[in-house]
C-alpha cells in the first residue's frame, strides 16, 4: 500500500477487480510477472453476480488462485492492504458501485473504466471524492500505469507492446491525457524519446472526469522520481486552463511537454463531436489553438504540431541529461514471458499429438458435420434415422434398402411389453421414484446373453458355423453335442404353425431387397432340423434379426469389417438402441399412472429356510 | 454520448408537463403550440389547433439556430394566413445563418403573448464542474446584450438545492418586490426540473410575466444523453437533431448507416470533395490528430474528409468503408495527384492483419481508379500482428502497381502526413 500521497500506486500496491473481467486480470499478472513482482497486483475479484470461488490465473509459468467475493465488504475484510478498486461495472451501475467502494475507508483509489456514465451523477462523485480525500480515475478511460510496478487493467495493450515500449521498467516521464485509446502511442513516443515512462494516466474523455489532467500533473509535481512531465490535451472544455494557471503560478515547475489535440475543428463548418464526450468546442476558449498559445505563453514546451511531439519530447529528455538531473539507468535483465498456448499454436510455433481422434463428426465449424454431410444435407436428402446411424456407426451412408432395414429393425425391437426383464427392471426403479435415466438404465442392465443378447448370438453362432463350412447337420449335432442351445433358435408359444408376424416381415424384406442372404438361407436349413424335433424351435425375431444384418453387412462392406463389426457388438447396439425406446415408454407411462413403490408379495416367493 | 441540444418544442413541452410536479402543482405553463415539419398539412392543421385561427401568433424556425430574432427568422404577432405563407416560403429552403448555410425544414408556431418590454427576463442554468449556475436578469428579450457581463449569478454546488430566500437575496434585487415570489418559485421549481431531469444547459429568454403567470417564449436547452436510462421515460420521445446546417451527403449517410449497423465505430465527414489529401484512420484520439496534423502543416484547404474506423470493425464493414472513401477520392482526377493516409497509432488488441483484410480487398478493386488518379498511399500503424499487416500491405503496393509506403511504430505516428505533403505544397 503507498504511504506518500502522491502515490496511489506501486509495486506492492494491490487491486480488487469489480466484476468478472478475466483478460483484464490475466494482463496486468503477465505485467506482474515481467515487471518482477513478488505479489500479484490483484488482491481478488468482487463478482456482484456470481458467488464466493476461487478463479485460476497464471503468474508467469505457474498458475495462482485468485479469490472471488460476491461482496465488497467482505473482499475489504479478508484483504486490508488493498487501497484500489478497478471498476469494470458498465455505465449504469458504475456509479453505484463507486459509492459503495467510498464507504469502505481503506479504498482510496477508484478507476472507473464505463464510458457514459450520466454527467451530473459523475459531478456528484468528484465531489464526493473530493471530500472524502479518495481519488477517482475515469471515467471512459482504460486506466494507467506505473512503469515496472502496477497496471491498470488493459492499460498498455499487449505484452509485446509493453515490452517495447519499455513499460517494465520506471523511466522519469510522468504522462497524463484525456484519452486512453492513444496513451499506447503516447507511452511509445515517451520511449523513444526520452528514458521512459515512470507513470502514465489515461483520465478518460467525458467532460467531467472524476480527476482531472492537473490533479495528476500535481502529483507528478510532487513525486522526486519524476523528473519531466508530458501531458496530451483536447479541444472542449477548460481544464487546460487550471494548467496554464499552475504553470503562473509555479504549482509546475517541472518542464512541461504539452499538446492539445483537435486543431482541425476550423476546417468544420458547424461544430463538431469528435470521439470523446467532452471534445467539442463551446467556446472561443475552448478551442485547441487558444489553449496552445496559452499554454506557450505561460511556459510549456508546445510543438507546433503533433508531428514534432516527439521531437520537443526528446529535446526536454537530453537537457535534463545534460544537466545531471536525469541520469540513465542500466537496463534491467528482461524476464521472459511465456507464451500462451492458444498464441503458439495460431502462430505455428508449437505443435503436440491429440490425446482424442474423432472420425465420425464435427463440431466446430458453422453446421455440424454426421461423416461428410452437413446437418442441413442430411435433412434435405432425407436419410433418415437409419442413414443417419449407417453414417455414425459404418461411416459409411448405407443404401436406401439397408437404411431401411436398420429402421425396421428399430421398430421391431422397440417394445416386447412389460413382462420382459428389461420394461420389468425399468417400471420398478421407475415406481422406487427414479428419474428417467436411472429407470433406463436399470433395463437396459438386464440386456445381456439371456435377454436381448440373442441377435448378437444368434449372429456370431451362425456365421461361425456358416464360415467353417459346417452343414446345418453338423451344427446342429455339434451344438446337441456340447449342450449349448442354438441362440435365435425357439420361441415360448410361436411355432411352425403359428409363425411370428415379426419374423416373416423381416425376413421376407431380406429375400426380397438384399443383393444376397446366404447366412439366412443356411439359418432355414438349420431351422427345418430343429423344428422337426420340436414345432417351437423356430427361427426367432432375436435370430432374424441378427442373422439378415450379417448378410446386410457383408454385401455392403468388406467381410472383414462386416465381422468386425459383429465382434465389437455393434448388433447387440441395435438392440440397446431399439429397446431404450420402449423402455422410455415404460417409465413415461409408469409415472403418468402415478404408480407406487412396487414391494413383491410373500405369497410369490417360497421362503424355504434351513429348520433351526 | 454526450451533451446534445434539443429542439426548443421537445423543452417546453418538457416543462409544460412536468414542472408542476416539482412546484406542487403551483406552476402551470401552457403548452399550447404546434411543430410543423415538412409533411406536415398545413391546411388541416387549424381544424386540430382550433386556436391557431382565434389568436395572433409567433412563428419561428426550430432547429438548434441561435440569435433568431437577429437573423430575421421570427414572424411576431401575425395572424394564420401571414403565418402559413411565412412557413410555405421558407420551408425546405436554404438560409444562411453567420457562415452556416442549412435547410429550414421543422417550425414552430405558438400564440402571441402581448406584453411590455418590463415583463420580459432572462433565465438560464448550466453546469460545471464543481455544480450549477443560475443566470438571472431583469430584462430579457433579442435585445438583452452582454448577458454574461450583466446577469446575476448564483452558484448552487453540486448535489444542493437553492433556497427561495437564496434566490430573491442573489438574483431578485432588481425585480420589483410583487413579482418577487412568483419569479422565486419559478426558479426555485426550474432547478429541480434542471437537475432531476440531467440538463447540461437550458436558457430561457425572454420568460414573460403576465396576469401573475409565467410564459417562457424563447427556450434553448441540452441534455446529457448518456443519462437516457435515468430519465429517458421522463423525457418523452424525443429524438436530438443535427446542428443546423450538417446536412449529411449521400456518402456519410452511408456510412452514418453501416455505424448504426455495427458495435464497431464508423465515422465520415466530407470536408471538401476536391481536397487532395484522404484519411482512413483507426481510433478516434487518432483520426484527430493525423487531421490536426494536416492542418497544422498549413494543409487545411486541401484535406478531403475527416473519417475513422474504431472497435474492430469486421472485414465487411471496413471493406465498404474504404471502398466509400476510395470512391469519392477517385472521381475527379487532380494534375498534382492525391493522397490517401491510412493511419493509425499503436492498437491495444485489435489485431491489425486483420483489420486491414477489408482495406485491401477495396484497394486491388480500385486500383485501376487509384492509378489513374496518380494517388499516392502511406500506412502507419502498430499493435497485435502489425508487422504481418504491413507486410501485406507492402506486397499489395507491388501487386497493384500503386505506390504504397509503409511505417510502423518506430515511425512516429503522424510522420506520414509529412512525408506526403512534403513535397505536395
Amino acid at each position: 500500500m503507498a504511504e506518500k500521497e502522491y502515490i496511489l500506486f506501486d509495486k506492492d500496491t494491490q487491486a480488487f477487480i469489480y466484476n468478472m473481467q478475466t483478460n483484464a486480470v490475466q494482463r496486468m499478472l503477465d505485467f506482474d510477472y515481467v515487471s518482477g513482482r513478488k505479489t500479484p497486483s490483484v488482491a481478488a475479484v468482487i463478482n456482484p453476480t456470481g458467488s464466493d470461488s476461487l478463479q485460476k490465473f497464471f503468474f508467469g509459468p505457474k498458475e495462482i488462485l485468485v479469490p472471488v467475493y460476491k461482496s465488497m465488504k467482505n473482499a475489504a475484510s479478508r484483504h486490508k492492504n488493498v487501497d484500489v478498486m478497478i471498476n469494470f461495472a458498465s455505465f449504469r451501475s458504475a456509479a453505484a458501485s463507486t459509492e459503495e467502494a467510498f464507504t469502505i475507508p481503506q479504498i482510496r483509489t477508484v478507476v472507473i473504466i464505463a464510458e457514459g456514465v450520466p454527467e451530473r451523477r459523475m459531478r456528484e462523485l468528484a465531489a464526493k471524492a473530493k471530500q472524502l480525500n479518495k481519488i477517482i480515475i475515469g471515467p471512459a478511460t482504460v486506466g494507467g500505469i506505473v512503469a515496472g510496478a502496477f497496471k491498470i487493467g488493459n492499460t498498455g495493450g499487449t505484452i509485446e507492446n509493453i515490452m517495447d515500449s519499455k513499460l517494465h521498467r520506471p523511466g522519469s516521464v510522468g504522462f497524463v491525457s484525456k484519452s486512453g485509446g492513444l496513451s499506447n502511442e503516447a507511452y511509445n513516443i515517451v520511449s523513444q524519446n526520452t528514458d521512459g515512462l515512470y507513470e502514465g494516466i489515461a483520465i478518460g474523455g467525458d467532460r467531467y472526469p472524476g480527476s482531472t489532467l492537473l490533479d495528476h500533473l500535481l502529483r507528478f509535481e510532487k513525486n522526486p522520481e519524476i523528473k519531466m512531465l508530458v501531458c496530451l490535451g483536447e479541444v472542449g472544455g477548460s481544464d487546460e486552463y487550471t494548467i496554464v494557471d499552475a504553470l503562473k503560478k509555479k504549482q509546475i515547475t517541472k518542464p512541461l511537454v504539452m499538446w492539445v489535440t483537435g486543431t482541425c475543428s476550423k476546417a468544420f463548418k458547424t461544430e463538431v463531436q469528435f470521439g470523446h464526450a467532452g471534445a467539442k468546442a463551446g467556446s472561443d476558449s475552448e478551442t485547441a489553438d487558444a489553449k496552445n498559445a496559452a499554454l506557450k505563453a505561460a511556459g510549456a514546451v508546445v510543438p507546433s504540431s503533433f508531428d514534432d511531439y516527439g521531437e520537443k519530447i526528446g529535446l526536454v529528455y537530453k537537457e535534463l541529461v545534460k544537466k545531471k538531473i536525469i541520469i540513465p539507468k542500466q537496463e534491467p535483465p528482461v524476464l521472459k514471458m511465456p507464451m500462451d498456448y492458444n498464441t503458439a499454436i495460431k502462430a505455428k510455433l508449437v505443435r503436440r499429438p491429440a490425446n482424442f481422434i474423432s472420425t465420425i463428426s464435427d463440431d466446430r465449424g458453422e453446421e455440424l458435420i454426421y461423416g461428410n454431410m452437413l446437418i442441413s444435407e442430411v435433412f434435405k436428402k432425407d436419410i433418415g434415422i437409419g442413414g443417419v446411424l449407417s453414417i455414425l456407426w459404418f461411416k459409411k451412408l448405407l443404401p436406401d434398402y439397408a437404411t431401411k432395414f436398420i429402421e425396421m429393425a428399430i421398430m421391431v425391437t422397440a417394445d416386447h411389453g412389460p413382462a420382459v426383464s428389461g420394461a420389468h427392471n425399468t417400471i420398478v426403479a421407475t415406481r422406487a421414484g427414479k428419474d428417467l435415466i436411472s429407470s433406463l438404465v436399470s433395463g437396459m442392465l438386464t440386456i445381456g446373453p439371456r435377454f436381448g443378447g440373442a441377435i448378437d448370438g444368434a449372429a456370431q453362432m451362425f456365421s461361425e458355423a456358416y464360415d467353417v463350412g459346417k452343414t446345418p447337420n453338423q451344427f446342429v449335432e455339434d451344438m446337441k453335442v456340447k449342450a449349448v442351445n442354438i441362440q435365435g433358435i425357439g420361441h415360448l408359444i410361436k411355432s411352425l404353425h403359428n409363425p411370428d408376424m415379426r419374423v416373416t416381415i423381416i425376413s421376407d424384406y431380406a429375400k426380397k431387397h438384399f443383393k444376397s442372404t446366404p447366412l439366412l438361407d443356411y439359418a432355414r436349413e438349420v431351422e427345418k432340423i430343429t423344428t422337426s424335433k420340436r414345432d417351437n424351435l423356430i427361427l426367432n425375431v432375436d435370430g432374424c434379426i441378427g442373422i439378415c444384418f450379417v448378410d446386410l453387412l457383408r454385401s455392403e462392406l468388406t467381410k472383414q469389417e462386416a465381422d468386425e463389426y459383429i465382434k465389437m457388438g455393434a448388433l447387440n447396439g441395435l438392440f440397446v438402441l431399439g429397446r431404450s425406446i420402449g423402455l422410455i415408454g415404460h417409465y413415461l407411462d409408469q409415472k403418468r399412472l402415478k404408480q407406487g413403490l412396487y414391494r413383491h408379495p410373500w405369497d410369490d416367493i417360497a421362503y424355504m429356510l434351513p429348520e433351526k | 454520448m454526450a451533451q446534445k441540444a434539443i429542439r426548443e418544442a421537445d423543452g417546453k413541452r418538457m416543462i409544460a408537463r412536468l414542472l408542476k410536479d416539482y412546484t406542487n402543482g403551483k406552476y402551470t405553463i401552457d403548452d399550447t403550440f404546434v411543430t410543423v415539419g415538412p409533411d406536415t398539412d398545413l391546411k388541416t392543421l387549424p381544424a386540430t389547433y382550433k386556436w391557431l385561427t382565434k389568436e395572433k401568433l409567433v412563428v419561428k424556425p426550430d432547429q438548434l439556430i441561435k440569435r433568431r430574432g437577429k437573423s430575421k427568422l421570427l414572424l411576431l404577432n401575425a395572424d394564420w394566413n401571414d403565418a402559413e405563407k411565412w412557413i410555405k416560403e421558407r420551408m425546405s429552403k436554404p438560409v444562411t445563418v453567420g457562415t452556416v448555410t442549412g435547410i429550414l425544414d421543422h417550425f414552430i408556431v405558438e400564440p402571441f403573448i402581448p406584453h411590455n418590454e418590463t415583463d420580459e427576463y432572462y433565465l438560464a442554468i448550466l453546469s460545471e464542474r464543481d455544480g450549477d449556475q443560475i443566470l438571472f436578469h431583469h430584462q430579457g428579450g433579442i435585445n438583452v446584450g452582454d448577458i454574461d457581463a450583466k446577469a446575476a449569478r448564483m452558484k448552487i454546488p453540486i448535489g444542493t438545492y437553492p433556497t427561495a430566500g437564496d434566490i430573491e437575496k442573489q438574483l431578485l434585487a432588481n425585480v420589483p418586490k410583487e413579482r418577487r415570489s412568483l419569479i422565486v418559485g419559478f426558479i426555485e421549481g426550474m432547478f429541480k426540473f434542471y437537475a432531476d431531469l440531467n440538463y447540461t444547459y437550458l436558457e430561457i429568454n425572454p420568460f414573460v410575466v403576465s396576469n401573475n403567470r409565467i410564459f417562457p417564449l424563447d427556450l434553448a436547452a441540452k441534455l446529457d444523453d448518456t443519462a437516457e436510462f435515468v430519465s429517458g421515460k421522463k423525457w418523452g420521445g424525443i429524438t436530438f437533431p443535427s446542428p443546423f446546417g450538417r446536412i449529411l451527403s449521400k456518402e456519410e449517410a452511408y456510412i452514418a448507416e453501416l455505424d448504426s449497423k455495427t458495435g464497431a465505430s464508423l465515422k465520415l465527414t466530407i470536408i471538401n470533395p476536391e481536397g487532395r489529401v484522404w484519411t482512413m484512420v483507426a481510433g478516434g484520439g487518432a483520426s484527430v490528430i493525423y487531421a490536426d496534423t494536416i492542418t497544422d502543416l498549413g494543409f487545411m484547404s486541401e484535406m478531403a474528409n475527416y473519417g475513422e474506423y474504431s472497435g474492430d470493425p469486421n472485414e465487411e464493414f471496413t471493406y465498404l468503408y474504404a471502398r466509400t472513401i476510395l470512391d469519392l477520392m477517385t472521381r475527379k482526377k487532380n494534375p498534382k495527384g492525391k493522397f490517401l493516409l491510412i493511419g493509425g497509432g499503436i492498437a491495444n488488441f485489435t489485431d491489425v492483419a486483420n483489420t486491414f483484410k477489408g482495406i485491401v480487398r477495396a484497394l486491388k478493386e480500385y486500383k485501376e481508379k487509384l492509378r489513374e488518379n496518380n494517388v499516392k498511399i502511406y500506412v502507419r500503424r502498430g499493435g497485435p500482428n502489425y508487422k504481418e499487416g504491413l507486410r501485406v500491405m507492402r506486397e499489395l503496393g507491388e501487386q497493384l502497381g500503386v505506390p504504397i509506403e509503409v511505417y510502423g511504430p518506430e515511425t512516429h505516428m503522424t510522420k506520414i502526413v509529412s512525408m506526403a505533403l512534403k513535397g505536395g505544397k
